[in-house]
């Protein structure tokens, strides 16, 4: 993936110096960040300001089964720029038995979505989300399937589904 | 001539209004103008909606975590099954995340077969995306003449790998058909009649006073909302956001082609409309120049890499061949995959479809996560339509092009 090398450089410099502490990794031309979890929203708005005005994607992964992991959930956001091509991701870790993040969506509208989707699959709550429903799964579902410990073939939900009849109806 | 009255005076502003004259309508899930499976919730005041509440996952089938079980390649038959009106390009799309990850180089024979093939798909999603908005606002004939040379896809994409619908056809490193003489051949008769066929389509609707009527100023994305909510492809473009990933981050061979970004600065259903059209055209001079500049070569990446499976003729006459074939074919060794992580995304007909892709030693995914554009767009729904008619929600939902099994995967 090409991007803006220098920029991405200067801004990264600019982001250690404001924020100690943060880790920068690079995999295939791709800049990684990881961010605490209580400086995340504040790093994930600076970073608005400088200019990665597009929220591509926030999604999660969860590391129970993964080799080496220490923490479970390592959220995604993947940030683009449409003025420059230039991308950068930010992960933020977070752990049971209360997994939670400031929510994004006050900065980018399209965090809204994604967010619910997060909390649908993952169960990590976005703390000031205006409407944290889950976004696929029926609402009385339970479980977050998405999460390692959850079956791929679920829990029997399915086949016990309450069969409404037509004189129910 | 003014082809279009003045339409601000039917976009009343939205005001969010509790009154029991308030009519409620659920539009969907099984409504033949929603065209897939999803929900709307309407709050109208006679006519006119005053709000819409979008629902999904009528359609959900866990895609993302069939992902984490199934193979890179056997995964291929999922991505089929996303946004199905264009499935060679989230094939494509797929096995470029999966590339990524393992940082597989494809032979340029490679990279030039899928940018074909994903520039095909492109040209048929937008063909019945176009033609299903005529066909919702009363075009029927603009609706048939576009899915007829989708058929005509469909024969070359049957030629070229058995399928025509679910195709499935790239693998990793590679694809699973080389591009034969007859594949080249009915591309190139696609490329002679379709310009014919996309001049018919546009004399039938671009200045249609009817269609232009009920597309023109309704569901207007601004640049700022476009952005703020991430629209991508063609409904970002129309907007007036001039990002295209495959000039912004070329992938495949993109680079080697003279061909222009398509944007509008209207961002209404019609600049949606002129902006899909216009993009065949650009997609059609790709077209033309990739098709006469295939690389000779193997298509395949070679097979002491590993990762494609290698001819039988490889098998039986080296070493490198043997070996390779023995270790992806046993169920206990197969791909080296780093423990890392890592997104790729391309330009797909609908937008930026991406696929962010953990490895954790083995050819399945640890994590395979879809980022699909229909999500971003169908959540803008509700600013589009508010203070439009009830007749102009077929016309914004077909607009923005919500495929309802990419939504929920």
């Amino acid at each position: 993936m090409t991007t803006d090398q220098s920029s991405t450089a200067d801004l990264l410099e600019t982001l250690v110096a404001r924020f100690p502490g943060l880790e920068t990794s690079a995999y295939r031309g791709q800049t990684r960040v990881v961010v605490g979890e209580p400086a995340s929203f504040e790093v994930l708005s600076f970073l608005a300001a400088a200019g990665f005005d597009l929220l591509v994607d926030v999604t999660c992964v969860d590391y129970l089964e993964y080799r080496g992991a220490t923490r479970r959930y390592g959220l995604v956001y993947l940030l683009a720029s449409t003025a420059t091509p230039r991308r950068l991701t930010v992960r933020v870790f977070v752990d049971d038995p209360e997994p939670a993040v400031r929510s994004v969506v006050g900065v980018w509208r399209s965090a809204d979505w994604l967010e619910r989707e997060v909390w649908d699959m993952f169960g990590i709550r976005f703390v000031g989300h205006p409407d944290l429903r889950r976004l696929m799964m029926p609402e009385q579902f339970t479980a977050h399937p998405l999460r390692k410990d959850y079956p791929l073939q679920g829990r029997g939900e399915r086949h016990n589904f309450p069969v409404l009849t037509r004189e129910d109806g | 001539m003014s082809i279009a009255p003045d339409h601000d005076t039917r976009v009343r502003p939205a005001a969010p209004r509790e009154e029991d004259y308030l009519w409620t309508l659920n539009f969907g899930p099984q409504h033949p103008a929603t065209h897939t499976t999803l929900r709307l919730v309407l709050k109208l005041e006679g006519e006119r909606v005053v709000d819409a509440m979008p629902e999904m996952g009528y359609l959900h089938s866990g895609f993302e975590k069939i992902g984490e079980h199934l193979t890179f390649n056997q995964y291929v038959t999922v991505t089929d099954r996303m946004n199905y009106i264009s499935p060679m390009a989230n094939n494509v799309a797929w096995h470029h995340a999966v590339e990524t990850l393992l940082g597989i180089d494809l032979t340029p024979r490679c990279k030039v077969i899928r940018t074909i093939v994903a520039e095909l798909a492109r040209i048929s999603d937008h063909l019945l995306c176009n033609g299903a908005v005529g066909l919702d606002t009363g075009a029927f004939t603009f609706f048939l003449y576009g899915f007829y040379q989708r058929e005509v896809i469909y024969d070359i994409f049957e030629t070229l790998c058995g399928a025509r619908f679910t195709n499935s056809y790239t693998r990793v490193g590679g694809v699973s058909h080389d591009f034969t003489p007859l594949v080249i051949e009915k591309i190139r008769t696609f490329l002679r009649t379709f310009p014919k066929t996309l001049d018919d389509m546009e004399r039938l609707l671009t200045r249609n006073r009817i269609f232009v009527d009920r597309t023109k100023g309704v569901g207007v994305l601004t640049k700022e909302q476009a952005i703020n909510g991430g629209a991508s492809g063609p409904v970002a473009r129309a907007s007036g956001v001039t990002r295209d990933l495959r000039k912004d981050e070329p992938y495949l061979a993109y680079a080697d082609y003279d061909f222009q970004i398509c944007c509008a600065a209207a961002g209404d259903c019609y600049a949606r409309y002129l902006v899909r059209m216009q993009e065949m055209r650009e997609s059609l001079k790709i077209l033309n120049q990739a098709i006469e500049n295939i690389p000779a070569g193997e298509v395949n990446v070679g097979a002491d890499q590993r990762v494609a499976r290698p001819t039988k003729e490889q098998v039986y006459s080296t070493i490198e061949g043997t070996i390779s074939h023995f270790e992806l074919s046993m169920s206990n060794r197969s791909f080296e995959v780093p423990y890392e992580e890592s997104y790729a995304a391309i330009e797909a007909p609908n937008g930026e479809l991406g696929f962010y892709v953990v490895g954790d030693g083995d050819d399945t995914a640890y994590r395979a996560r879809c980022r699909p554009p229909s999500v971003l767009h169908f959540s803008l729904f509700p600013q589009l339509i508010r203070g439009h008619t009830l007749s102009d929600v077929v016309a914004v939902l077909g607009s923005l092009n919500i495929i309802a099994a990419e939504l929920d995967r």
